[in-house]
C-alpha cells in the first residue's frame, strides 16, 4: 500500500455537496415568501441560517474525517449510550426550548442560533453502539443474544427520546438504525423475514381496522392521525390539513412543474414548508421530473454508501457506514411516503433539504465518519 | 495464528454474507424508491387534474361580476325597464394599511355609522360588502382617494322609465337584481343572465400574489323580455283609471286591455300604481294608511302588509262577485244547451221565487214581458234565474268546468288566485239562483276577460299572457313563447250569438254608455254589491270588445268602492268608451260603415 494519504471519496462528497446546494435553494425559494412576512421583509432568513449550519456542518465533516474510526472502538462500550441518555436529559435543564408543545431543542450558551435536538445525536451514538457491538463480538451477532445487545439498547434509547422530547419519529429512526445494522450483520434471514411478514399483517389489519367509519372525538392525537391518514378529505380541516395541502401540491406540479420559485402551495398553505414538507414543493416548483430526479439522487447516495461498506477494510468502518446509510435511507423513505400520503404523517425531515440546524450539522458528522472509513477502504 | 490474523480471517468469512445482505437490503431500498415514484407518477400524471384544480379552489378568490339584466321591452320596443351603472363598495381586511382613514372616509361618503363600518372593517373576513347600489359618481370619488383594501365593483341597478307605469305588472327588482314581484320573478330565468368572475390567486391569508395576474369570466347579459304591453295603450288606460278613482273617489281602479282572439295583454293597471323606482316607499294610498294607523310609526310588519298591498295586481291576485258581466257565462251555457232561445218569452215581475227566497230584480216594478235577448239587454236577475234552473246544477257545473273557470288561466304574473265557487253537491236552487246573475262566487277580473274572451272570439280558450319572446341586445330572437289554447270549447255559432246579442247591449239596452260613434262595439255592464250587502258598497264594472262582429280587443274597466253613482252603466262603461274611442284608431281597425253611408 502506498504511504501517501489517500484522498477524500469524491464521489461520495459531490453528491453530498449537490444535495445540500440543491436543500439550500429550495429552502431559500420555499421560505422566501412566508419569511418575508415574518421576518420584517427578510426573505432569505432561513436560507441564512441553514446556510451557516451547512457551512459548520462541512468544516465539522472535514475535521472528522481525520480522526481515525478505531477511536469510536477503543471506547468502552457504554459511552456511547450515556451519551445519547445524556444528551436526551439536557432537555430537562433550563436551556431546553419548547416548541409546538414538544420539547425538542436545546439552547448551547442561550442562543436560539446554536439549538440542538439531541435526538439527532442520539442516532449517531446509537451507529457508534452498534459498530463497536458488531466488530467486538462478530460471532454472537447470529444468536439471540447478539440480537438483544444491538435491538435492546436501540429500544431503550428509542423510548427515551420519545418520552422526553415526545417525538415518535426520531425513537422509530433511532430503532430502525439498530434493526438495519443487525440484520445487516447477521448472516440469518429467517426471523427478518418472518418480523417484515408480521409487521405487514399488522398493518393490513390496522389499515382495515381504521378504514371503517369511526369516531375520532375521543381519540388521542396519534390515533387521529392515523385515521387522518386514510381519509385525508374528512379532515382537511385540522389533522389531515397539512397532508392535503401536500398533496394539492403535488398534484399542481404536474410532469415538469411550475419552474422554481413559482410554488403558491408555499404561501401558507403548507405550515412550514421548509420543514418536513419541502419535497411537496419540489415536486410542484419541478414537477415529476424534479422529483425523480431528487429520489435517484438519493438512491445513488445510498449506493455510494453501500459501496463504501462492503470494502471497508475492517467490520468496525464497515459497520459504522452501514448505520449511517440505514439513517440517510429510512429518513430519505419515509420522508416522501409522508409527503404522499403512503403512510401516516409523522415528523421526519428529509436528509440534506430540509431546513433544520442540528440536523444537517449531525448527518454531515456521520458523513465525516464514513469518509475516514473511506481513507482506507479498498475502493 | 496471531489475534489479527484471525480477526482478519474472521471479517473475510463475515463480509460474504455482509455483502449478500448488502445487496438485499439495496434491492429493499431500490423496490422503496420504485414504489415512491409510481405513487409520484399518479399524484402528478393520473390525480394532477384533481389535486390540481383542488389546489386552484384553495388558491383562488372569486369576485362576481355581476351580469346586466335583460331589459323589458313593450311591443313596439320601448324600454319599460332598463339599467343603470351603480356600484358596490367593499373592504379586503387584509390588504387594507390604514383602518381608520378608510372607516372614515367611508362614514364621510356614504353616510354610515361609524359603529356599522368599524364593524364592517374589523371583521376578519376576506371581503366585506359594505354597500351596494352606491350611485357611480360616489363610487368614482371613492375609488378616487385610492385607498389599500377598498374596492369599488361597478354593476347594474334597475331603472325603470317611466316610473309608476304598469308597476304590478313589470316588478321590481331587489338588491341583488333579482326579481321580487312581477315579470321581473315570472322571466328571471331569461333576464338575470350568467354572472361573470375574477379570479385572483391568494396566499393561504387571502393576500392576493400580483405577479399571478387575474382571471375573468367575462358574464354574459341577461335576454331583453318583449312583452306584449303597448306603453302608448297602457299610459292612456292608466289615466283614465286615475281620473276615475279621483272623480268616483274610488278606492281603487283596474283596467285590463287584452286581444281576445290571442291572448295577448295590451294593458293591464291597478290605480292606485306605485312608483318602481322606489318600491319600498309607499304611495299616497299607503301614507294614508300609515297616518290612519296611530301616530306613531308603523311597526315593520304594519310596514310590510301595506307594501305586500301597495305592490298587490288586483286583475289577477284578488278575486270579485263579477255580477250581471257574469250573465254571459250563463247565456253562452244555456244556449250551447239549447234550452232557449232568443225570441223566448219571459215574465218579470220584479222578483221570482225560489225555494222560500224571494230573489229581487234590479228593477223593483219588474220588467213585464219580455224575451230572452230584451232580458239579457235589460240584465233581468228572473230571467237569468229561470235559465239559470232550467240548466241545473249538474249541467251548468259541467259548463263551468268547460268554459275553464274552474282552473286558473295560467297568465305569466305569479300569484294567480284561483275561482272560489261552491262545491257542486252544496250547489242548492238558491245558489243556483244566485250564481246564474253572478253573485256568492268570486273569480278574479282576468278569469273574467279570459272567458269572456273564448264565448266572443268563436270558442277557443286562449291563454292570457304578455311575455312575447325574448331577444339578445342587437334585437335577434332567442326565444318565442307560446301559451297552450284550446279550441271549441263554445260552439262558432253560440259564439256569433253572443256577440249580437252583447252588441245589442251595448247599442240598444243597459251598455249604452260603452257606444263608441264608428264602431261596433259589444259589451255588458255590471253592479255588485259587495259583502255583506248592508253596508252599501258597491263594485261598478263594464266589460267591451269591438268591433262586435269581429273582435280585435277587449277591455274591462272595474271601479272598486265608488261613492256617488255606482251604476257600472254609468261610470265603467263610458271608461271602456272613452279607451275605445282612442285605442280603436290608434289599432288601426277599420270603423264600421253604416248602410246609410
Amino acid at each position: 500500500m502506498p504511504n501517501k494519504r489517500r484522498q477524500f471519496d469524491y464521489s461520495l462528497f459531490f453528491i453530498t455537496f449537490g444535495l445540500l446546494a440543491f436543500g439550500l435553494m429550495m429552502i431559500y425559494s420555499t421560505s422566501a415568501y412566508e419569511a418575508g412576512r415574518e421576518f420584517d421583509g427578510d426573505a432569505a432568513h432561513y436560507f441564512k441560517r441553514q446556510l451557516l449550519s451547512t457551512i459548520i456542518g462541512l468544516g465539522a465533516m472535514w475535521g472528522v474525517s481525520y480522526i481515525p474510526h478505531k477511536l469510536y472502538r477503543a471506547i468502552p462500550w457504554w459511552l456511547p449510550l450515556a451519551v445519547g441518555i445524556g444528551a436526551m436529559l439536557m432537555l430537562l435543564t433550563p436551556w431546553a426550548h419548547t416548541a409546538k408543545g414538544a420539547t425538542r431543542w436545546f439552547y448551547l450558551f442561550g442562543s436560539s442560533a446554536l439549538s440542538i435536538q439531541p435526538a439527532e445525536i442520539v442516532k449517531m451514538m446509537i451507529i457508534i453502539f452498534s459498530a463497536k457491538m458488531v466488530a467486538d463480538y462478530p460471532k454472537m451477532m447470529q444468536t439471540w443474544r447478539g440480537f438483544a445487545w444491538i435491538v435492546g439498547p436501540a429500544l431503550l434509547l428509542g423510548v427515551i427520546v420519545r418520552a422526553l422530547s415526545n417525538n415518535l419519529s426520531s425513537a422509530l429512526i433511532v430503532i430502525g438504525i439498530g434493526v438495519v445494522m443487525i440484520f445487516i450483520a447477521s448472516p440469518q434471514y429467517k426471523k427478518y423475514v418472518i418480523a417484515v411478514v408480521l409487521a405487514a399483517i399488522a398493518v393490513v389489519f390496522i389499515v382495515i381496522y381504521f378504514s371503517q367509519p369511526i369516531d375520532t372525538s375521543d381519540m388521542e392525537f396519534r390515533g387521529k392521525r392515523f385515521v387522518a391518514w386514510l381519509h385525508p378529505e374528512q379532515y382537511s380541516d385540522d389533522t389531515a390539513y397539512q397532508t392535503l395541502q401536500a398533496l394539492y401540491a403535488i398534484g399542481s406540479g404536474g410532469l415538469t412543474g411550475k419552474g422554481i420559485g413559482e410554488s403558491i402551495q408555499k404561501m401558507g398553505f403548507i405550515p412550514e414548508a421548509q420543514n418536513d414538507m419541502i419535497f411537496a414543493i419540489i415536486c410542484e416548483e419541478l414537477g415529476l421530473v424534479g422529483a425523480v430526479l431528487v429520489i435517484v439522487l438519493f438512491a445513488v447516495l445510498i449506493h455510494r454508501l453501500i459501496h463504501i461498506a462492503m470494502r471497508a477494510k475492517d467490520l468496525h468502518g464497515a459497520m459504522l457506514v452501514v448505520g449511517v446509510m440505514a439513517h440517510i435511507s429510512i429518513q430519505v423513505i419515509l420522508n416522501i411516503a409522508v409527503v404522499t400520503n403512503l403512510i401516516p404523517n409523522t415528523g421526519i425531515s428529509l436528509p440534506f433539504i430540509s431546513y433544520g440546524g442540528s440536523a444537517v450539522i449531525f448527518t454531515l458528522i456521520e458523513f465525516g465518519v464514513v469518509q475516514n472509513v473511506a481513507l482506507d477502504a479498498k475502493l | 495464528m496471531s489475534k489479527s490474523e484471525h480477526n482478519e480471517k474472521v471479517f473475510e468469512r463475515v463480509r460474504i454474507f455482509h455483502k449478500k445482505k448488502l445487496f438485499v437490503y439495496w434491492l429493499f431500498i431500490l423496490c422503496a424508491c420504485i414504489t415512491l415514484t409510481v405513487r409520484l407518477g399518479f399524484l402528478m400524471i393520473m390525480a394532477a387534474d384533481d389535486y390540481g384544480s383542488r389546489a386552484i379552489d384553495v388558491q383562488e378568490r372569486e369576485r362576481d361580476i355581476k351580469a346586466a339584466r335583460g331589459r323589458i321591452l313593450d311591443i313596439n320596443g320601448v324600454v319599460l325597464a332598463d339599467n343603470t351603472t351603480v356600484c358596490t363598495v367593499s373592504v379586503i381586511h387584509s390588504q387594507i394599511e390604514d383602518p381608520e382613514a378608510v372607516i372614515a372616509m367611508l362614514c364621510r361618503e356614504l353616510s354610515l355609522s361609524e359603529e356599522y363600518v368599524r364593524g364592517r372593517v374589523e371583521r376578519y373576513t376576506s371581503i366585506e360588502r359594505i354597500r351596494s347600489n352606491v350611485d357611480k359618481e360616489t363610487g368614482d370619488r371613492i375609488r378616487s382617494y385610492g385607498y389599500a383594501g377598498v374596492k369599488v365593483d361597478e354593476d347594474y341597478k334597475r331603472y325603470y322609465p317611466y316610473g309608476e307605469l304598469a308597476s304590478k305588472v313589470l316588478g321590481f327588482t331587489g338588491g341583488d337584481n333579482q326579481g321580487i314581484i312581477g315579470l321581473e320573478v315570472m322571466y328571471e330565468e331569461y333576464l338575470s343572465g350568467t354572472p361573470g368572475q375574477i379570479l385572483t390567486v391568494t396566499d393561504a391569508r387571502g393576500i392576493e400574489v400580483p405577479e399571478e395576474g387575474e382571471r375573468r369570466r367575462e358574464p354574459i347579459a341577461g335576454d331583453d323580455l318583449v312583452i306584449s304591453i303597448d306603453a302608448n295603450i297602457q299610459m292612456y288606460a292608466q289615466q283614465l283609471a286615475e281620473q276615475a278613482m279621483v272623480t268616483k273617489e274610488a278606492e281603487s281602479v283596474s283596467i285590463i286591455v287584452m286581444r281576445p282572439n290571442t291572448g295577448e295583454i295590451l294593458a293591464m293597471t291597478n290605480v292606485p300604481e306605485f312608483d318602481l323606482n322606489h318600491p319600498f316607499e309607499l304611495n299616497q294610498t299607503g301614507r294614508l294608511l300609515e297616518i290612519s294607523i296611530s301616530d306613531n310609526e308603523m311597526t315593520s310588519e304594519e310596514r310590510q302588509d301595506a307594501l305586500n298591498r301597495m305592490w298587490r295586481n288586483g286583475c289577477i291576485n284578488d278575486t270579485y262577485e263579477p255580477g250581471s258581466t257574469f250573465k254571459i257565462i250563463t247565456a253562452a251555457a244555456a244556449l250551447e244547451e239549447g234550452i232557449v232561445t232568443l225570441d223566448e218569452a219571459f215574465h218579470c215581475p220584479g222578483f221570482i221565487v225560489v225555494d222560500d227566497r224571494r230573489i229581487r230584480c234590479h228593477k223593483v216594478q219588474g220588467h213585464g214581458s219580455e224575451t230572452f235577448l230584451q232580458g239579457f239587454m235589460n240584465s233581468c236577475n228572473p230571467v237569468f234565474v229561470g235559465v239559470g234552473l232550467r240548466l241545473g246544477v249538474e249541467r251548468y257545473y259541467d259548463y263551468f268546468e268547460q268554459f275553464g273557470l274552474l282552473t286558473k288561466t295560467g297568465i305569466d304574473l305569479p300569484g294567480e288566485a284561483a275561482t272560489i265557487m261552491h262545491k257542486e253537491e252544496n250547489i242548492g236552487p238558491v245558489e243556483l239562483a244566485t250564481i246564474s246573475f253572478g253573485q256568492s262566487f268570486q273569480i278574479t277580473p282576468i278569469q273574467l276577460a279570459t272567458t269572456v274572451s273564448e264565448i266572443i272570439n268563436g270558442g277557443t280558450r286562449v291563454t292570457p299572457h304578455f311575455g312575447v319572446c325574448t331577444q339578445d341586445a342587437q334585437g335577434n330572437i332567442n326565444h318565442i313563447f307560446d301559451y297552450p289554447v284550446t279550441e271549441n270549447v263554445v260552439s262558432s255559432e253560440t259564439s256569433e250569438t253572443m256577440r249580437y246579442m252583447l252588441e245589442q247591449v251595448v247599442s240598444n239596452g243597459g251598455g249604452r254608455n260603452g257606444y263608441v260613434e264608428g264602431f261596433l262595439v259589444g259589451g255588458k255592464t255590471a253592479t255588485s254589491q259587495t259583502l255583506p250587502r248592508s253596508n252599501g258598497v258597491y263594485i261598478a264594472s263594464f266589460i267591451g270588445f269591438a268591433p262586435a262582429d269581429d273582435p280585435q280587443v277587449l277591455a274591462i274597466a272595474i271601479i272598486n268602492h265608488p261613492q256617488g253613482t255606482y251604476y257600472g252603466g254609468q261610470i265603467a262603461a263610458p271608461l271602456v268608451r272613452q279607451l275605445f274611442e282612442n285605442i280603436l284608431p290608434y289599432l288601426e281597425i277599420e270603423p264600421y260603415i253604416s248602410e246609410e253611408q
